[in-house]
């Protein structure tokens, strides 16, 4: 590994900006989290960048790395090629606040307008629940994401058609198939999915899948799942001509 | 006259890791209108680091469990410094709060029946802690966020307080900036609950992330607050050490509980050389007997690898300075050993330790499955904090209340892995009811005026670092000097000449930040942010060094190599330090109350 290497970083803010070049002594092991402290510590303290854990578990410090989105606490500098300005940038797909900090609001917003979480009647004999581990274990998955966005930032239907407004985007649907799997839910989420959070817009490419430094399988075990769930609750033949019998008319 | 947003709200909860989560919870079930100040994103705070577990007595896997043995666990790991009151009502109300997280959509682990699955943790007598893989600290914040933004809470993210404002003896408000504009904020409360976490950025090597800088400690000490028990500073004795860039993060104990062991250079494993009277009658002798306990045996006692954390960090580092560390200056733990017990060793250690795993595999190229990792200890949690009354939380400044790791008293010397999750809900909800419950009464300020004055001069002092300017001193190199010291001179192994030393340092190093100056604007601005922590990581610093100074014997996380025994004598008080009337800090001992004879007998029973 060579002595220094080149960071070829994002500043500016909301009016727009630039990339800068900063010099980073390397040593052993170094992230590119690392590179960037040391250019705050020294060459710029003003420079803006989030991160907390430093450990891959808060999902704080995510950035487009020579492109990819990626955490920057979980790039080890021995994965890029130095000879070349490593390039670290701001998440592209939201508002830009200051360098590499965006401005993340609109995903604790829509997470609120999925529907909470409404168990069951405690049925054992204790007043508590008995759930199995392979129950557990479906939703257990999908319970690991770290919330660092980096699948909403890949997500086309976000990232290149700016459908904001209705679309959840791939994280919330994750939160929302955590919820419709959970063993003691009772609530239903079918028709929000369709009508407000837009799962049909998901085309499966599984870019999210490929980002997500959790390993969740979010196309496969969450996103196909949750259409599959919304066809057989809404769309479903039979109960729509039981529902016409019946005298409902209300539309899916 | 400073410009400012104006916020107002029954009860302000400063920080939303557990404790302020589970605090604002309670107060907003009170029917009280509630604001909640996170300093990073909401979901973010150090909660989500926790790995191992939750303790509470469910009995789910061992029925000898009960509340009785879990809180004389607790005061023997404290060495009986605790607040007896505080780890009573621990011990009694945790497996309620574990069971209430479960109603909010919380996944355990779960036992072969369907219950919660609970683990072994150093200093619990029985597998104890509820947990998810190792990640039950991103469980626990997912749940009590998930649950509280639908409970009616204002939150504001990336927030941080640098004053509370008072009328009189009470607390009334609170003043801060938001990152992103840098812009000013009052609130207005009727009362105030501190959830700020610890204070690991005054040390060189810790597991904390930037901002455990001792917020809550400070903003209390200068409202007037007494802090309580600050020499009790807890090195964890796995912290990564290689590469440098890892250096201090985590790794959990769980490790140990599902069977990894300590050794040394020389393959020896030495926590078998010291086991310390008081466990000796509930420790293994041998390492056959140490494995069945790792692995449900009842009849077996647990490994000494298992002993309370002061005592495994102090044998780490006496193994290290007697020439049997490893190459990079630690020790190794070993779980990849078990492939000799288990046929399916690998697939076990990726299954229950899943985060271990990876971030040995991502950051160290280390395959725990396969070999041995190396760690030393990190600094990784403070046992004092801000006096609290036990049942509200309520600290010796009217409406102020503290809830977690910067309250004071339930650890006693040394905390037990897998209590701080559970006292952050014990005692958030605990804090949240009776801060409330202060609200509504005629106690409270008006939530009217303010005086002009104290805001003015809170803005005023903000914004100094941008009349200094870049040519002022940086405040991260004074940061780091300070690090720096208070490793070396108030570290693991302490004495009163080097300590004595850490007071001149302070001083001159207040001298420095007081000139510390930035540049740029006050849009998202790290070296502004920097700038003004630096008064509470010197305010921490001087309380744990003064605190320290004044415990003349060596007790749980405090070890002095100039009086190394326990001193009988010292088990009767606290040290206290507060503001004096001419702004100089004061120490001061409290001694600590008799413990009623219910209790006394639970821990005789328990021996």
């Amino acid at each position: 590994m060579p002595q220094t290497a080149t960071f070829r970083i994002w500043r500016g803010d909301v009016h727009g900006g630039q990339f800068q070049d900063y010099a980073a002594e390397l040593s052993d092991g170094m992230v590119v989290l690392d590179a960037v402290h040391q250019i705050q510590a020294t060459q710029a303290n003003d420079l803006a960048v989030r991160w907390n854990c430093k450990a891959g578990k808060c999902g704080s410090c995510s950035a487009e790395i020579n492109g990819s989105p990626r955490l920057m606490c979980m790039t080890r500098l021995n994965q890029l090629d130095l000879s070349q300005p490593v390039t670290v940038e701001p998440m592209r797909s939201f508002p830009p606040i200051r360098d590499l900090v965006t401005d993340v609001s609109w995903n604790f917003k829509a997470k609120k307008s999925v529907a909470k979480f409404r168990p069951r009647k405690p049925d054992a004999a204790d007043g508590t629940w008995r759930m199995a581990q392979v129950d557990v274990e479906r939703v257990q998955e999908f319970r690991k994401c770290i919330e660092c966005f980096l699948c909403q930032d890949v997500c086309h239907v976000l990232r290149e058609h700016r459908m904001f407004d209705q679309f959840v985007g791939p994280r919330h649907l994750v939160y929302a198939a955590a919820l419709e799997m959970h063993p003691l839910d009772t609530a239903s989420r079918a028709r929000d999915l369709k009508h407000e959070h837009g799962v049909g817009f998901c085309n499966i490419t599984k870019c999210c899948t490929k980002v997500c430094p959790e390993g969740i399988g979010i196309t496969d075990n969450a996103l196909i799942p949750l259409k599959e769930r919304v066809i057989d609750q809404l769309y479903d033949p039979v109960a729509k001509l039981f529902r016409v019998l019946r005298g409902g008319s209300h539309a899916v | 006259m400073p410009d400012y947003q104006q916020h107002e709200h029954d009860v302000l909860v400063i920080g939303a890791g557990g404790a302020g989560l589970r605090a604002a919870i309670e107060a907003s079930a009170a029917g009280v209108s509630v604001g909640l100040v996170c300093k990073s994103l909401l979901g973010k705070a150090h909660t989500v680091m926790a790995e191992g577990g939750i303790a509470a007595a469910l009995a789910n896997v061992d029925d000898r469990d009960n509340w009785k043995v879990h809180f004389a666990d607790t005061m023997r790991g404290g060495q009986y410094v605790n607040n007896w009151r505080m780890a009573e009502l621990h011990a009694r109300e945790a497996p309620d709060r574990v069971r209430e997280l479960e109603a909010w959509g919380a996944m355990f682990d779960r036992t072969t029946d369907g219950r919660i699955l609970q683990r072994n943790f150093g200093g619990h007598r029985y597998p104890r802690l509820a947990h998810v893989g190792d990640r039950t600290g991103l469980e626990m914040i997912r749940t009590l966020q998930d649950h509280g933004i639908h409970q009616g809470i204002d939150v504001h993210m990336e927030c941080t307080i640098v004053t509370l404002l008072k009328d009189g003896d009470r607390v009334v408000g609170a003043f801060g900036y938001e990152r992103e504009r840098g812009r000013f904020k009052l609130f207005r409360a009727r009362a105030v609950v501190l959830a700020t976490g610890g204070v690991g950025r005054a040390y060189k090597i810790t597991s904390n992330s930037w901002e455990y800088t001792g917020d809550g400690h400070t903003l209390a000490y200068d409202a007037g607050a007494d802090l309580m028990d600050m020499e009790f500073v807890q090195f964890h004795p796995t912290g990564m050490i290689w590469p440098p860039s890892v250096c201090g993060i985590l790794v959990t104990e769980g490790v140990r509980g599902e069977g990894g062991v300590l050794r040394n250079s020389q393959g020896r494993r030495f926590m078998f050389d010291d086991i310390p009277e008081n466990y000796r009658a509930q420790t293994a002798d041998n390492e056959d007997e140490g494995w069945r306990y790792t692995q449900g045996d009842k009849s077996a006692r647990r490994p000494p690898e298992l002993l309370t954390r002061d005592h495994v960090s102090r044998c780490i580092v006496r193994e290290i300075k007697e020439g049997r560390g490893s190459p990079h200056g630690g020790v190794f733990l070993d779980i990849s050993w078990i492939k000799a017990r288990l046929p399916n060793a690998a697939e076990v250690i990726r299954k229950k330790l899943p985060s271990m795993y990876h971030q040995f595999k991502q950051l160290a190229d280390i395959d725990i499955t396969r070999e041995p990792m190396e760690v030393g200890p990190t600094t990784h949690y403070i046992m004092g904090g801000v006096r609290v009354n036990a049942d509200t939380q309520m600290s010796t400044v009217p409406g102020l209340f503290a809830a977690g790791e910067c309250a004071a008293g339930i650890n006693g010397a040394n905390r037990l892995g897998g209590n701080s999750l559970s006292d952050l809900l014990v005692f958030g909800k605990r804090a949240g009811e009776f801060a409330a419950q202060f609200a509504k009464s005629e106690k409270a300020g008006t939530n009217g005026d303010i005086d002009v004055q104290q805001i003015d001069a809170a803005a005023q002092r903000a914004l100094e670092p941008f009349e200094r300017g870049p040519q002022g001193e940086a405040p991260y190199q004074v940061q780091y000097a300070l690090q720096e010291m208070m490793q070396n001179l108030v570290g693991i192994v302490r004495n009163e000449p080097e300590m004595t030393r850490a007071l001149e340092c302070l001083a001159r190093l207040r001298e420095r930040a007081a000139r510390a100056g930035v540049g740029g604007n006050r849009e998202y601005n790290p070296g502004w942010h920097a700038a003004l922590d630096l008064h509470n990581l010197l305010t921490v610093s001087e309380a744990i060094a003064r605190s320290a100074i004044d415990r003349r014997e060596s007790r749980g996380g405090h070890f002095r190599d100039d009086c190394p025994e326990k001193d009988a004598a010292c088990a009767s008080f606290n040290i206290i330090t507060r503001k004096g009337r001419d702004g100089s800090m004061e120490v001061d001992r409290v001694s600590i109350p008799p413990m009623p004879e219910e209790l006394k007998k639970v821990i005789e029973e328990m021996k």
